[in-house]
Parts: structure tokens; sequence; C-alpha cells
């Protein structure tokens, strides 16, 4: 008799549900959204990083063909500010005797008839701006007080002297989370002085929270439903078009469509925050790191956002996943006159990343010792302590990792011409090419930290479906942000339940929260959510089932030696339905040591850059990137890889080429041709080993997967050109001036590292 | 905003004042933008005058022969235009854009304009008043500027074959579909002993390096016109440096001045090493 399995249970590369939509061109996304007369709207923004509004004057804006509205700061109902941070600090619309604080921000918004109605209205607004000082350096911004957080980590001796020691200063650039879709939505009002917002997000209750504070309107008069999300990667957690197309909705009673375009969602959403950071790494002659002090300037532009999670990431995982006895870490974001920046993915980690890797590098040059034998050296391992006092409790393969990674094979040599660097350019020659190697690893904390309350909910019911079988829905408000939680939540209910028709209910808010698509945490908070309600039902089925009922599989109630007594469906009469609300394990704030248990659990990963450089012209291609990855166990291997390949890819345009070029706050390349993303030709093969080691609590043993892959091999890649080209390199994305060595990145300040810059002298020049 | 869908050359000439679309890759970026809200376009794509190309001792392409057409249409001639014409943005944008257009964008990036300067070109500009030659040395005033005058056309574009000795180079800070931080082509006309270097993306027109050009002519006067050139490192790092003495960069958000300079003297040097054993 053949064994009764269900099929698409956790463990099988599950086809995405939406992948056929997608790969066609029919799935909806925001931008997508129509209604029946429904409204076009615009926002005015202010084309100054700081000044003052002296006057706003719509008057011959609201008389225009096909308006209906124009709103500014004086029109708003509610609370005047929203943010992700508490208590909020960014306003909704900069008012006339207010402040706009970056280039970019929400002045007055319009609906009409027709966008471009929307549009002419909008610039026919007069405002008076009184031009101020734009603070733009975030070193002086801290000197001068203005810092949204600053924290410090201090850990055994903090002045401990070791037999090597290596300095080095490094930058990263502000990189775009380059979303294919820009922030779209559609705010359709209802009868009753409530109204339904349709939008792209990565957390509708969050988003919830802040929108009805802004509305003022009675509790549950404000609904939010997910639209189709064109990528994420921490662009959707703050508000975009939110309010704005609600208030417009509600003023003129009619749907309004609001969608920026590729210039204005540069403006319309946070970015990742430039670093800036000064490091000592001190080691004995054997390798062993003795400690690792280190200063983290932050631009955290001009409003909160998440920059208090940031600066705490990029201090806690400052010094690398490794034995790091005495460690002195000062991290801080300034606020200054830029576009907000906040979160995306690697949230803090990417950037220390590069330096304590960088580091690595440099003391295994120092040391004579080859950098993976420093690194394997110098692993964490499980039940050993971050400088944050944390112990790590759960799985910590790095050592295994680091093995495994570097014995991947190294890459062919293509004798395509495109494949040469510069590719189509037609610049280099085989004869013109170095090849060499990087290597770096990484780690990060999964889901939300510092003693905040994590959890998500999902609603599980099992019924009759049309065919009369046993048919299982999935309702919860986790963003399908692209990553693939409706696969796997789909996956682990047919695990559960025994039942392979499983479908994905609409996410919205008529479920309880499930929390953000970020932290690589939603198969661990909502895969555990919907793995505990399917638990209860299936509990459920199994107790009108009676004795001997003991487990279901494949559609059938089976006994203890695993044999059919009868379909599930017999016992679904009446539809059983279950909630559950998941929390993971509490964790602690950092006390003014920067000590605590700060974080409930942890990935680690290993890249290996493979990369041909033409030094002399100042071109570079990234071949391969070999990677291991600490996941758990990968619940849909496919999803895994897919994960993996992203991640990398946005890791070789922030190595090689993704930067927000601004001047005096203003962003000089708000475009996709001058802020330019890698194509298929930039893309190097990718090689990957999961590493399945079970993290206890998780569910299946399944760690985050989304973060990792974008954390070291940035790291890694820099490795490699240094390696081909025996320059520094201290700065990402790497430019053509630094491989050809015709520039150097330089401090502008000369900073003590592990002291805060307050402290610091400018440099001469 | 009017549109006009033009079925013939007369239709597409006849409201001076309106802005033509061909591929749109230039136009409809700038509409995007808000920088472009023109009140007349006209759609010349498809036009059978603007189609049409030929090979031989003269070599003709159509205003409105777009890049993967460009392609085909070489094969082996003009080896250099066909290697700009393979840099140009995308697949699709290559379906899409024209060689018209990019004359009659006239952006200092353009990919095609230093191979048609170096090519020694004549841009072929139609209105109602008739044809009007312009040699590529006199068509580009400045930056998006040249001597098109409202209402003209682009009809075609021509050059004398100038055989294989030539070649495109183009440093960009991405593999493909990237907008030049800096490129440049050379053609050596061996049959009638012509050099002429012309660089892109580093200063407000195309720039013809003449006393690289001048350089150059001597060394295959030295070793003969007819015969490979494989120029002393001495000498082909002078040629370098002369072309990039002919640079006027600048620094901005695609590259710094001073990269831009240094790029063109290496894609000099490895343009006339390539160049040279072509003969």
């Amino acid at each position: 008799m053949p064994e009764l399995r269900t099929r698409g249970r956790v463990g099988e590369s599950v086809p995405r549900p939406d992948a056929p939509a997608k790969v066609r061109g029919d799935f909806s996304f925001g931008s997508d959204l129509v209604a029946p007369g429904m409204l076009y709207a615009k926002t005015l923004r202010s084309p100054h990083a700081h000044a003052l509004i002296r006057s706003l004057d719509v008057a011959q804006a609201i008389s225009m063909p096909g308006v209906r509205a124009v709103l500014t700061a004086a029109d708003l109902p509610g609370v005047r500010l929203f943010s992700l941070h508490d208590p909020p600090d960014q306003p909704v619309l900069v008012g006339v005797g207010e402040e706009v604080r970056y280039a970019g921000e929400p002045v007055a918004v319009v609906a009409a008839d027709h966008p471009e109605q929307a549009r002419r209205a909008a610039a026919a607004i007069e405002a008076d701006y009184e031009l101020l000082p734009a603070l733009t350096d975030p070193v002086e911004a801290i000197r001068a007080g203005s810092v949204l957080r600053e924290l410090l980590i201090r850990r055994g001796d903090p002045e401990a002297r070791a037999e090597v020691v290596v300095d080095g200063y490094y930058e990263l650039g502000q990189q775009d989370q380059a979303p294919l879709g820009p922030e779209a939505g559609l705010a359709v009002p209802a009868g009753d002085g409530s109204v339904d917002l349709h939008v792209a997000t990565q957390a509708l209750h969050v988003d919830l929270g802040q929108v009805e504070a802004c509305l003022a309107l009675r509790p549950g008069a404000v609904r939010l439903h997910l639209a189709g999300v064109g990528g994420a990667f921490g662009a959707r957690e703050d508000l975009s078009i939110h309010i704005h197309a609600c208030l417009l909705a509600l003023r003129t009673g009619r749907p309004v469509k609001m969608w920026y375009g590729r210039e204005e969602s540069f403006v319309g959403h946070v970015h990742r925050h430039p670093a800036q950071m000064w490091y000592s790494t001190g080691a004995d002659r054997s390798g062993a790191l003795v400690f690792v002090r280190a200063t983290i300037v932050l631009d955290g532009g001009a409003y909160a956002s998440s920059s208090g999670a940031v600066t705490a990431n990029a201090a806690c995982f400052g010094a690398g996943p490794y034995r790091v006895p005495n460690a002195l870490v000062w991290s801080g974001a300034a606020r200054t006159n830029s576009v907000p920046n906040g979160a995306m993915r690697g949230f803090g980690a990417v950037q220390t990343c590069f330096a304590h890797e960088s580091q690595m590098d440099a003391l295994a040059a120092r040391l004579g010792m080859d950098p993976v034998q420093l690194r394997l050296k110098n692993a964490l391992r499980s039940g050993e302590q971050l400088i944050t006092g944390q112990r790590v409790t759960g799985a910590a393969p790095l050592e295994e990792l680091i093995r495994l990674c570097a014995e991947l094979p190294e890459p062919a040599r293509s004798g395509h011409r495109l494949s040469l660097p510069g590719g189509a350019g037609n610049v280099a020659e085989a004869a013109n090419v170095v090849r060499a190697t990087g290597f770096a690893v990484g780690f990060k904390n999964i889901a939300y930290s510092e003693g905040h309350d994590d959890y998500s909910t999902a609603r599980v019911r099992l019924e009759r479906g049309p065919d009369g079988r046993a048919l299982a829905s999935i309702k919860t408000a986790a963003s399908e942000v692209g990553q693939g939680v409706v696969t796997i939540t789909q996956q682990i209910a047919r695990t559960e339940l025994g039942v392979e028709e499983v479908v994905s209910l609409p996410a919205d808010t008529t479920v309880g929260d499930a929390g953000s698509s970020s932290a690589s945490r939603q198969t661990w908070m909502t895969g555990s959510a919907v793995q505990l309600a399917s638990r209860r039902v299936a509990e459920e089925v199994l107790r009108r089932a009676g004795p001997p009922a003991r487990s279901l599989d494949a559609g059938q109630v089976l006994d203890a030696e695993g044999m059919a007594l009868a379909p599930i469906e017999l016992f679904l009469e009446e539809p059983i339905e279950r909630e559950f609300e998941y929390h993971h394990r509490p964790t602690s704030g950092l006390n003014p040591e920067g000590q605590g248990d700060a974080h409930v659990s942890f990935m680690f990963v290993a890249h290996r850059a493979t990369v041909d450089v033409d030094p002399e012209a100042g071109l570079a291609r990234v071949v391969e990137v070999a990677t291991a990855q600490d996941v758990g166990k990968a619940l849909n291997p496919l999803q895994v890889h897919g994960q993996i390949e992203g991640g990398i890819a946005q890791g070789v345009g922030m190595a090689t080429m993704e930067e927000i070029k601004q001047r005096e706050g203003k962003i000089l390349n708000a475009s996709f041709t001058d802020y330019i993303i890698p194509t298929a030709l930039d893309m190097p093969a990718v090689s990957s080993i999961l590493v399945e080691e079970p993290e206890p609590d998780a569910p299946y043993g399944a760690k985050g997967v989304g973060e990792p892959p974008l954390i070291s091999s940035p790291a890694a890649i820099a490795a490699a050109l240094r390696a081909a080209t025996g320059r520094r390199l201290g700065r990402l994305p790497v430019s053509p001036d630094e491989l050809a060595g015709l520039a150097e990145c330089e401090p502008d300040w000369e900073v003590t590292p592990g002291v805060s810059p307050s402290d610091g002298r400018r440099r001469q020049r | 905003m009017k549109v006009t869908v033009a079925r013939s050359l007369e239709e597409a000439l006849a409201d001076p004042e309106a802005i033509f679309l061909a591929g749109g890759t230039d136009l409809m970026v700038g509409v995007n933008f808000g920088r472009e809200r023109p009140e007349h376009v006209v759609s010349i794509r498809g036009l059978s005058e603007l189609g049409d190309t030929s090979v031989g001792e003269r070599v003709r392409i159509g205003g409105g022969v777009d890049y993967t057409r460009v392609l085909d249409a070489l094969g082996e001639h003009s080896p250099a235009l066909v290697q700009a014409a393979r840099t140009i943005g995308s697949p699709q944008i290559r379906n899409a854009g024209t060689i018209g257009g990019n004359l009659g964008t006239c952006s200092p990036a353009g990919d095609t304009l230093p191979v048609l300067a170096a090519l020694d070109a004549e841009v072929i500009l139609r209105s109602p008043a008739g044809e009007r030659r312009v040699p590529f040395s006199e068509f580009m005033l400045g930056p998006r500027k040249s001597a098109r005058r409202p209402g003209e056309l682009v009809e075609a574009v021509e050059w004398l074959d100038a055989g294989p000795s030539q070649a495109f180079l183009k440093a960009g800070t991405r593999n493909a579909m990237v907008i030049a931080v800096a490129n440049l082509a050379l053609v050596v006309d061996r049959a009638r002993k012509a050099v002429r270097v012309a660089l892109g993306s580093v200063g407000p027109t195309i720039i013809r390096a003449l006393e690289a050009e001048d350089l150059a002519r001597g060394l295959f006067e030295e070793s003969g016109w007819e015969r490979p050139l494989r120029p002393s490192q001495a000498a082909a790092a002078r040629f370098g440096e002369l072309a990039a003495g002919a640079a006027r960069p600048i620094d901005d958000q695609r590259g710094s001045a001073i990269y831009r300079r240094h790029v063109v003297a290496v894609m000099a040097r490895r343009a006339l090493a390539r160049t040279g054993e072509v003969a």
C-alpha cells in the first residue's frame, strides 16, 4: 500500500501561486488599481532641503479645470505627525510658518479628474519659502547635537592592547531599495464616513495605526487592504501615499488613486543609511581577536523613521560574528536635511559588515594569515557571547559555512567578449583582465528586537470545499511582497492539516496584526501563527473523529499505524476555524553599556566573490558569488535560492554601482537612467549551499533567509576587487576612479574609533 | 496635445512647430520627467522614406532605422558603428531608438555620434524647402544643440566606406545598458590615408582629437598604410595622452572629470592597437 502523504508540504519546492500571473503580465499591482469615478492625486513637494514656508496660495490651483480638492496642512483633521518612530515626528504636510526639512517633503496634495490636471494644479500652487541653511554633513550634525539616536557598547576592557592592530576608515553610499513598482494605492470612501485604502505595503497594521491617528476617524473606520506589491526591501515600511489619498477621498467623496513616478519615488521613500565608520581591530600573533573599537556614523536624514533600530543593529553586529572579548562601539544616527533614511534589507548590519570584514582582511594581511583561516579561528559558536553580552543559544554553524563556502569550486573562465569587465562597452580584452577572489562572513538578527513585543496572528479554517472535499483557508495580514510568505504558509497548513487544497484569503486589517514583512521574520512569525492555528484545527478534527484517530495526511484521518480511517471531510459537517496569535520569546533592551539579550535569534552567512577586473580602465565584472547560508530548515528550497540570488543582485549593485548622489540635500540621479542597478549582464553566477541546522523555537527549525544574501556579499566583492587591484577601496560602491588608482576614500573628520565623533576634528587636506 | 501619425514625408513636415516621435526613447523620458509637454507630436515611425539602408562605396542609413536594423544592415561594414549600436540600451531600446533620433537629440553621450564624427559622415536634413547636407563637424553645436532647424527632419546619414580599421569603445559603470561616462571612436581609412578620432561624453559636443589624429597619421605613414601597425609603447602612450588632452570633461553624477580623461587615454591606446592590427 502506498504511503499516504500530502503533496506540497514544507521542504518541497512548491511553485508560487502568483507566479503565472506575474510572468504573463496579468498580475494586478498597486498601480493597476481602478475604481469607477476615481480621481488622480498629485503631491506638491518642497524643492528646498531646509526652508520656512512663508505662504501657500492655492486659489489658482483650486480653480483650474478638473481640480476637485487641494489640501494643505490647514486641512488636516487629526494628528499632524506620523512615523514608525514613537513619538511621531514627520509632518503629513508641512504648513505655513513651519519648516520643510528635506528636498521632496510634501507641502500640498491635489485631486483632479485627470493626472495631468492634478500635475498642473500642483505646479500652480504658489509656495513662498524662506531658505534656511541645510545641514547635510552627519558628523557636523552630531557635533551640533542633531542626533536621532546614539548608543555605546562597552564590553571587557575597552582600552585593551593587542600585539597586532589595524585601523581603517570605511564609507557606504546611499542605496535605494529600487522596487520596480513605485508607491501606489487607491482610497475608496464608503458612504458612512469610513474609508478603504488599498495599498502596496509591507505592514498593514503598522500603517493602519498611523493612518487612523492622522485621519481622526472612529475606530474601525479605516480599513487597509494589501494591493499587489512590486518589491519592497524596506521601502514600504514607512507611509507614502496612505494618508494623502485617504484625506482626498474623504474630502471629495470619490475614490482617489495615487502613485509615484520613479523620480518622485526617490523622495517618496526612505533609503539605506549612508555610513562613515572608523575602526580599530586588535589581535594576538596567533590571529585571535583581542578587541574591536568602532565609531559608526549613519546619516538618518530629516526624520526618525527606523534610524533608532538601524543604529542599534549597526552596533550589535558591528564587530562581526566573532569571539571578541573587548569591544567599544559608538553608533549614532544624525538628523540632517537629507531625505529620511530607514529600513533596507540588511538594516544596519550591511554597513558594518563591510567595515568589520575589510578589517579582517587587513588583519590577515598584517599577520601573513589566510583570510579564511583567520575567520575560522575567530568564528562565533553556539553558546558564546556577542559584544552585547548576549549568548547565542540557537544554531550558529558559522565554521561549517566558512569551510563549505571556501571549498565550493571556483568558476571557469568564459571566452565571451560580453563577459569581460565593461561588457558591451568593448573596452577590455582578456590580456587586460585580472581575476581574484574575496571572502566575507556576516550575521544579523531575525525579527524585532530590544524588547519589542513581536507577534503575528493567523486564522485557519477547514471546511468542505465546492467539490465536497476538505479545503483549508488561511487568513493573515502578512504582506506578500514577493518573498513568498503565501507559498510558505500554504505549505505549513498542508503539512499540519494533511489537506492539499489550501487557499490564502486576501490580506487586510479584518484579522489581527501580522507585523511587517521585514527583518526576515514572516516565515518564523506568521509561519508559527499558521502552524499553531492549524494544529488547533487538526486537534479538533481528531477530537471529532475520536479514537483511534491520531494524525492527518493526504486528506485522510489516520490511526497510529498510519492506516486511513476516513477522509477528513467526513468530520467537516461544521467548519472548523481557529485563530492563533504567536509571540516570539521576549527580548530585552540594551543597558547603558550596550549589554542585553536584545535579539531573539541570528542568521549567519558566508560569501566568496570572484571578480574580473580591468585595473587600468577601472572596470570590473563580478563573475560569481559562492555562498553558504545558515537557513535552519529550507521550507521551500526554490524560494530560498530565489532570496539568495535576489539578495546577491542587490549586493552586487551596492558594491559596484548603486548610489544615490546628492548635492546639498538634493538628489542628482533620481531615475533608473542614472541610479543604475545590475542588468542580467552584471549578475554573477551564484553557487549556493544551504546549511540546515534546525533553530529551536522556529517553525520546523526554519530561520529567516531574506537578508543574509545581502549582508556579506558586498564585503566579499570589495575584498575580491582589492585582491585584483591592490587598492585600498574603503568605499562602496567602488568607483572606477578608485579601481584605476585615481582617487582614494579619505575621511573628512579625524575620529578615534569607539569615541563619539563629537570629539573629532576636521581633517586638513 | 495633438498627435499626427504621418503617412508620408510631406505630412511629417507639414507643421514646422511639431516634435517628431520615432522610437520615443528620448522624447518619452522627457515627457515622463515633466520636462517636455509638446503641443503637437508627429509620429514618423514606419515612414518608408526614412527606412532605407544601402551599403557600398557610400553607406547610407535612413533616419528612421533603429539600432537593431543598423546592426543587421551593416554586418561587416563600418564596424565601429556596429559596436556603438550594440552598446546602446537594451534589446527593447535598440528595437525602438533610431539613428535619426540620436542625431536629432544630439546629446554629447549619444553613442553613435563619435562614430559618425570619425566617419566624417554627412547628415541629410529634409524640410519642405528640400534637402540640406551638413557635415557632422558642423552639425553638433552643443549639448542637445545642432544645426537642425525647426521643422527639419533627419532623413538619413551618409559616409564613405572607410574600410575595416575602426573601433568604438565605451566606458560606463555597468556592463550593459549604461550611458557612456566616456566613449571613443577611431577610424583609420587606409585607402584615403586618413585617421579620425572622436570623443563622446567628455565635453559639450563630440570632440575630434586632432593632435592625436596627426600623430597616428604619422605612424601609419611611417609603417605603411597597407600594413599592420604595431605602435611602440611610447607612441601608443603619446597617442593616448593627446586624445585625453583633447577631452574637456566635467564632474557629474555619472563620472568624474579625472576618470573621464584617464579612460579616454586608455581607450585611445587600445583602439590604436586594435585598428593597427586590421589592415
